[in-house]
C-alpha cells in the first residue's frame, strides 16, 4: 500500500512531532510511507472564508501532489474532512476537476481511523500512566465518523485510564478564523470546555486536531492549569518523552 | 389581491426555471394527493389503561372528581352517544349538555379515535362535539371505548375519510396543557385544561361472558 | 421588526456579560438536547423518517405553485379565504382590513413568527387595535417590550425572578403582597389574567406549523392550549403563515409531526396539535365564523431554485439552536432579528439582506451539530458558507482580513517559498518562546492572546526535519 502523509499546516509549523508520531504509527502498521514535498495547505481557510477561487487553486495542488497514492493519511480530522467531504463540493461546478476530486475523496483518511479501520490496528505498544480525558474534534466526529477508534487504541495504552467528558462532542470554539474573528464567543466556548476538563479530574487531555489542542492548551495555560495537552498520536506512538506537552518549554 | 397572487406564483415559477406545470404533471400530482399514501409508520406498541362498562362511567366520574376535590358539576358534549349513559344513576352529579362557557370547571366528551402510537386522543368538531369543551374548562374527561383505539395517526385519517369531509377542527390531545416557558420547568395548566382524565370503557369481556351491560 | 443584526458583535458581548441570560442558557443547554436524545432513542425509525421528511419537503418545494393553488382551492371549498401577500406591508394590510371589517377592538394572538417578521402588532396597535399575546413566553416579552429570543420558547432568556418583576409591574390590579416566587404561581397568574382576554377577543390570530394542500387546512402545534383558545373563541380566525409551510397530504403532515415535537422538546407529540379547516359548520355550537389565511412570500419564492432552497424545508422546531454552542454562549437576542441560531444565521440575510445580517453566518465554527439534529436535514453550515462566498465576492469583509487571506493563499500555492518561510518563522517564534513554551502576548496575534496563551512552536518545521532525517532519500 503506497501511503502518503499530508502533514497539515499547523503540524508543520507548530508541532512536527505529531507528524513523526504519525509516521511511526503508519510504518508500524506496515505502510510504505512517503511525504510529498509539494504540500502546504488543504485550502480550508480560503474555503470557509468564501474564497472559492483560492480554495480551488490550493486544492488542485493537493490533487496534483497526492492523487497517485493508494491512501493519504492526515493527523487532523478537519483537513481530512476538507479533502474528503468538501473537495467534491468545491469542484461541483467544475467538470474538469470534479472526477479527480471524487476519485480521490475516498482515499483520504484521518490518522486514527486509518490505523483502526484500514490497517486493522487493535492495540498499541505504548505506555503512559496518566488519567486522561478526550475531546472529539468536530470535523473528525461529524464528517468522518471518528469516535470509537481513538478510544479503542487508548484503551490499549498501558497505565492509561480514560474519563469521558459529558460534553466531549461540544465544539471547543476554535473554528479556524472564528476564534480570532469572534474572540469573546470563542472564549466562552473554550472556557466551558476548560471547566469540563478541569472538572473531570484528568491529568491530561488529548484530541486528534492540533487546532483544538492549541486553543484548549492556550486557555488552560492562561489560567495556570497543570493539565497536559497532547495530540493522541504522540501518546499512541509512545513519543511523549520526545516533546513537552503543548505550551510548555523543553 | 389577485395581482399579488399572480406575482407570487410567477415568482415561484421563475425561480424554478419553468412555466406552469403541464396538464399531465398536474394530474399526476392530484393523483398522488388523492392516494394519500402513507409514509413510513413507526412500529410502536403502547399500553392503554382499561376500565369497566358504560354503566360504571358515572360512578367513575364521580369518584375521580371527589378524589381531585372538584365540584361535581359537568358540562357534557351534546354527543348523542352520551345519551346511553345513565347520568341520573348518580344524582349528586350535576350535568348540563352544550358547549363550554367561561365558568365551566369540568367537561366530559367522547373522542373520535384514540391513537395508541403515542397515547393521543383525536377529537373532531361538529354540532354534537363543540371544541370549547376541550379547552375552556379546568378539567377535561374523555370517554374512550375500546373499539375506538387505533394504532396510528394514519388509521385516524382513514376513519375520518369514511366519515365525510374535514371538520372545522381536529384536536390531537396528548396530555393536559403545559408550558416550559419559565426556566424550562414544566408546569401543567397553562391555558388549556390542567387535568386530562381518560376513562377507557372496555365492555367486550362482559359481552362475551353473556353478562348484560 | 426592526433589525439590530449589524450590531451583532456588541449584542453578543452584551449577551455574554448578562448573568441572568447566562444562567438561563445553562438550563437550556442541558435540557433540550438531553430530552431530544431520549425521544430519538425511543424511536428506531427516526433516521429513516428524517430522510422521508426531507423528500416530502423537497417534492413540495419543487411543485410549490401547484400545491399553493390546490391549498387555496380547498380553503375556499371549506368556506375560508386566502390572502396572498408579497411583502410585510401587504400582509399587515390584509390583517388590518379583516379586523376593520368586523370592528375588532381586541385581537388575541397565538405564537406566530411571521407576525413578528412583518411587525404586525405594531401595525395593529397604531390603528387602535389592542393585541394580546397569549403564549406565556410571548406574553411575558410583550409586557417587557422585548423581541423573542428563541423559536419556540420566546422568553427562554429570562429567569423566573425577572418574570415575577414584570408581572408585579404590569398586573397592578392584583395584591402587591402576593407571592410570585414559584413558576407555578407565575403560570397561574398568567392563566387568570389572560382568560378574560381570550373571551373578549374579536379576532384570533395564529401562525401555522404546516399547511395541508389536500384539505386546505392549517396545523398548529402547542402545549399550552392558547392557540386553540385563540382560534376557537373569537368570531374571526386569521392564520398568518408563509408559502413554504405547505405539505401535500395529511399523511405527509403526520410524518413531519412525528419529527417536530421530538426534535423540539423531546415530547413524542405536543399536548395539542390542531388541524383547522375553514370556519364553523352549520350546527356547530362554537368556532369562528370566518377563517382567513394570509400567505406571505417576502422573499421565499426567490429562494427556490437557488443555493438556499434547502432552507425552505425548515419546520421551525428549534433543534438547531438548542444544540448550537454559539447560541448557547450568546442567546437569541444577539442575532438581532426574529430568527436566531443556525437557522436564523441562514434565513436572516436572505430576508433582510447580507449587508445588515452579514455577521450571522460568519459567527460559526461549522461544528456541524445543527445539521446533525435538523429533522429535515438542512445543510446549515454549507449555506452559511454560501453567504460567506457572497460576502467575499461583494468585498464585504474587512480589508485586513482579505489581505491576510490573499497572502496566505498566494504563499500556499508556492510550496518552495512556503516551506522556506515556515521554517524561518518556526525557528524565530520557537526561539522567542523557548523560555516559557508559550506567549502571553504577541504582535499581530491579539485576537488570540487577548483570551488565551499561544503555545510556541517546536522550532523547526516538519518538512525541514523530514528532509534532514531522510537525507534527501525519498523526499519528492
Amino acid at each position: 500500500m503506497r501511503v502518503a502523509l499530508f502533514v497539515t499546516c499547523l503540524v508543520d509549523f507548530f508541532r512536527p512531532t505529531i507528524g513523526f508520531a504519525a509516521v511511526k504509527l503508519l510504518e508500524e502498521a506496515g505502510c510504505t510511507l512517503e511525504v510529498p514535498r509539494a504540500q502546504t495547505c488543504c485550502g480550508q481557510p480560503a474555503y470557509n472564508s468564501g474564497d472559492r477561487a483560492d480554495a480551488k487553486a490550493i486544492a488542485v495542488q493537493v490533487l496534483d501532489g497526492f492523487e497517485g497514492y493508494d491512501h493519504v493519511v492526515v493527523p487532523s480530522g478537519s483537513c481530512a474532512g476538507m479533502i474528503r467531504v468538501h473537495y467534491p463540493e468545491l469542484f461541483a461546478d467544475d467538470p474538469a476537476v470534479l472526477p479527480r476530486a471524487e476519485r480521490f475523496a475516498p482515499r483520504i483518511w484521518e490518522l486514527v481511523s486509518f490505523l483502526v479501520d484500514i490497517c486493522g490496528m487493535q492495540t498499541v505498544d505504548a505506555r503512559w500512566d496518566h488519567r486522561v480525558t478526550y475531546h472529539d474534534a468536530c470535523s473528525g466526529l461529524r464528517e468522518l465518523g471518528v469516535k470509537d477508534q481513538p478510544r479503542r487504541l487508548l484503551a490499549s495504552v498501558g497505565g492509561l485510564t480514560l474519563k469521558e467528558l459529558p460534553g466531549a462532542e461540544i465544539c471547543c470554539g476554535f473554528g479556524g478564523t472564528f476564534c480570532v474573528k469572534y474572540p469573546d464567543i470563542s472564549d466562552k466556548m473554550v472556557s466551558d470546555k476548560e471547566a469540563e476538563i478541569v472538572g473531570s479530574g484528568a491529568e491530561a487531555v488529548l484530541a486528534g486536531d492540533l487546532g483544538c489542542l492549541l486553543n484548549i492548551a492556550g486557555k488552560l495555560h492562561r489560567h495556570g492549569r497543570r493539565i497536559e495537552v497532547r495530540h493522541i498520536a504522540e501518546v499512541l506512538a509512545g513519543m511523549t518523552e520526545e516533546v513537552p506537552p503543548i505550551g510548555l518549554p523543553r | 389581491m389577485s395581482e399579488a397572487r399572480e406575482q407570487i406564483l410567477a415568482g415561484i415559477r421563475r425561480s424554478l426555471k419553468r412555466g406552469r406545470l403541464d396538464a399531465a404533471r398536474e394530474t399526476e400530482l392530484r393523483d398522488r394527493v388523492a392516494a394519500h399514501r402513507r409514509n413510513l409508520v413507526p412500529a410502536r406498541a403502547a399500553a392503554v389503561a382499561r376500565v369497566n362498562s358504560p354503566a360504571a362511567v358515572p360512578e367513575a366520574v364521580a369518584r375521580y372528581l371527589a378524589a381531585e376535590n372538584l365540584p361535581a358539576d359537568l358540562v357534557l358534549a351534546p354527543d348523542l352517544s352520551l345519551d346511553d349513559i345513565l347520568w341520573d344513576a348518580r344524582p349528586l352529579l350535576r350535568t348540563r349538555r352544550g358547549r363550554a362557557e367561561a365558568g365551566d370547571t369540568v367537561s366530559l366528551t367522547r373522542c373520535f379515535v384514540a391513537i395508541a402510537e403515542t397515547g393521543t386522543l383525536m377529537l373532531i368538531s361538529g354540532a354534537e362535539t363543540p371544541t370549547t369543551l376541550n379547552f375552556l374548562p379546568d378539567t377535561h374527561i374523555v370517554l374512550v371505548y375500546a373499539d375506538q383505539v387505533v394504532a396510528t395517526y394514519e388509521d385516524g385519517w382513514d376513519r375520518l375519510r369514511t366519515d365525510g369531509g374535514m371538520p372545522r377542527a381536529i384536536n390531537f390531545i396528548t396530555g393536559p396543557s403545559r408550558t416550559g416557558d419559565i426556566e424550562q420547568r414544566i408546569e401543567l395548566g397553562a391555558h388549556g385544561p390542567r387535568r386530562l382524565h381518560i376513562i377507557l370503557v372496555d365492555d367486550r369481556q362482559k359481552a362475551t361472558d353473556g353478562e348484560s351491560k | 421588526m426592526l433589525a439590530t443584526s449589524r450590531a451583532f458583535e456588541a449584542n453578543a458581548r452584551a449577551g455574554l456579560a448578562n448573568d441572568n441570560l447566562q444562567r438561563a442558557l445553562a438550563l437550556m443547554r442541558t435540557g433540550f438536547p438531553q430530552r431530544r436524545r431520549l425521544a430519538v432513542e425511543r424511536l428506531p425509525e427516526f433516521e429513516v423518517l428524517r430522510e422521508i421528511a426531507k423528500s416530502i419537503k423537497d417534492h413540495t418545494l419543487e411543485h410549490l405553485d401547484f400545491y399553493l393553488e390546490l391549498f387555496e382551492e380547498n380553503v375556499l371549498a371549506s368556506g375560508g379565504q386566502v390572502h396572498w401577500a408579497r411583502s410585510p406591508d401587504e400582509a399587515c394590510a390584509a390583517v388590518l382590513a379583516i379586523c376593520r371589517s368586523v370592528d375588532a377592538r381586541i385581537v388575541t394572538k397565538g405564537k406566530s413568527m411571521i407576525a413578528e417578521e412583518v411587525g404586525l402588532n405594531e401595525r395593529l396597535e397604531k390603528n387602535g387595535i389592542t393585541t394580546v399575546e397569549t403564549d406565556l413566553g410571548e406574553y411575558i416579552i410583550q409586557l417587557r417590550h422585548e423581541p423573542p429570543s428563541h423559536l419556540i420558547a420566546p422568553a427562554i432568556h429570562l429567569m423566573k425572578e425577572q418574570v415575577a418583576e414584570t408581572f408585579r409591574a404590569e398586573h397592578l390590579a392584583l395584591d402587591p403582597e402576593r407571592s410570585l416566587a414559584e413558576a407555578r404561581q407565575l403560570c397561574d397568574e398568567a392563566r387568570a389574567v389572560l382568560r378574560p382576554r381570550f373571551l373578549a377577543a374579536d379576532v384570533g390570530i395564529t401562525g401555522a406549523n404546516f399547511l395541508v394542500a389536500s384539505t386546505g387546512s392549517s396545523i398548529i402545534v402547542t402545549n399550552e392550549g392558547n392557540g386553540d383558545l385563540t382560534q376557537t373563541l373569537p368570531r374571526v380566525h386569521i392564520v398568518m403563515t408563509s408559502l413554504e409551510k405547505l405539505v401535500p397530504t395529511l399523511e405527509d403532515a403526520t410524518t413531519l409531526l412525528r419529527l417536530l415535537a421530538r426534535s423540539a422538546t423531546g415530547q413524542e407529540f405536543s399536548s395539542y396539535t390542531t388541524v383547522s379547516t375553514g370556519p364553523r359548520r352549520p350546527g356547530d355550537l362554537d368556532g369562528p365564523e370566518q377563517y382567513h389565511v394570509v400567505l406571505l412570500d417576502n422573499g421565499r419564492s426567490a429562494l427556490l431554485g437557488g443555493e438556499f432552497q434547502d432552507m425552505l424545508r425548515c419546520i421551525r422546531c428549534s433543534a438547531c439552536m438548542n444544540h448550537c454552542p454559539v447560541y448557547a454562549a450568546i442567546g437569541g437576542h444577539a442575532y438581532g432579528w426574529v430568527y436566531s441560531g443556525p437557522m436564523g444565521a441562514v434565513l436572516t440575510p436572505s430576508l433582510i439582506g447580507v449587508a445588515e445580517a452579514g455577521h450571522l453566518p460568519n459567527a460559526s465554527t461549522f461544528c456541524g451539530q445543527c445539521e446533525s439534529v435538523c429533522p429535515v436535514k438542512i445543510p446549515l453550515p454549507k449555506m452559511m458558507r454560501h453567504w460567506r462566498e457572497r460576502e467575499f465576492a461583494e468585498k464585504l469583509n474587512p480589508p485586513v482580513y482579505r489581505a491576510g487571506l490573499s497572502l496566505w493563499a498566494w504563499v500556499a500555492k508556492r510550496p518552495a517559498l512556503y516551506h522556506a518561510l515556515v521554517e524561518l518563522a518556526s525557528r524565530a517564534l520557537g526561539w522567542l518562546g523557548r523560555g516559557r513554551g508559550r506567549f502571553r502576548t504577541l504582535p499581530l496575534a491579539n485576537g488570540w492572546t487577548a483570551v488565551r496563551d499561544l503555545p510556541a512552536p517546536e522550532g523547526r518545521s516538519f518538512h525541514s526535519l523530514w528532509a534532514e532525517r531522510r537525507n534527501g532519500g525519498t523526499v519528492k
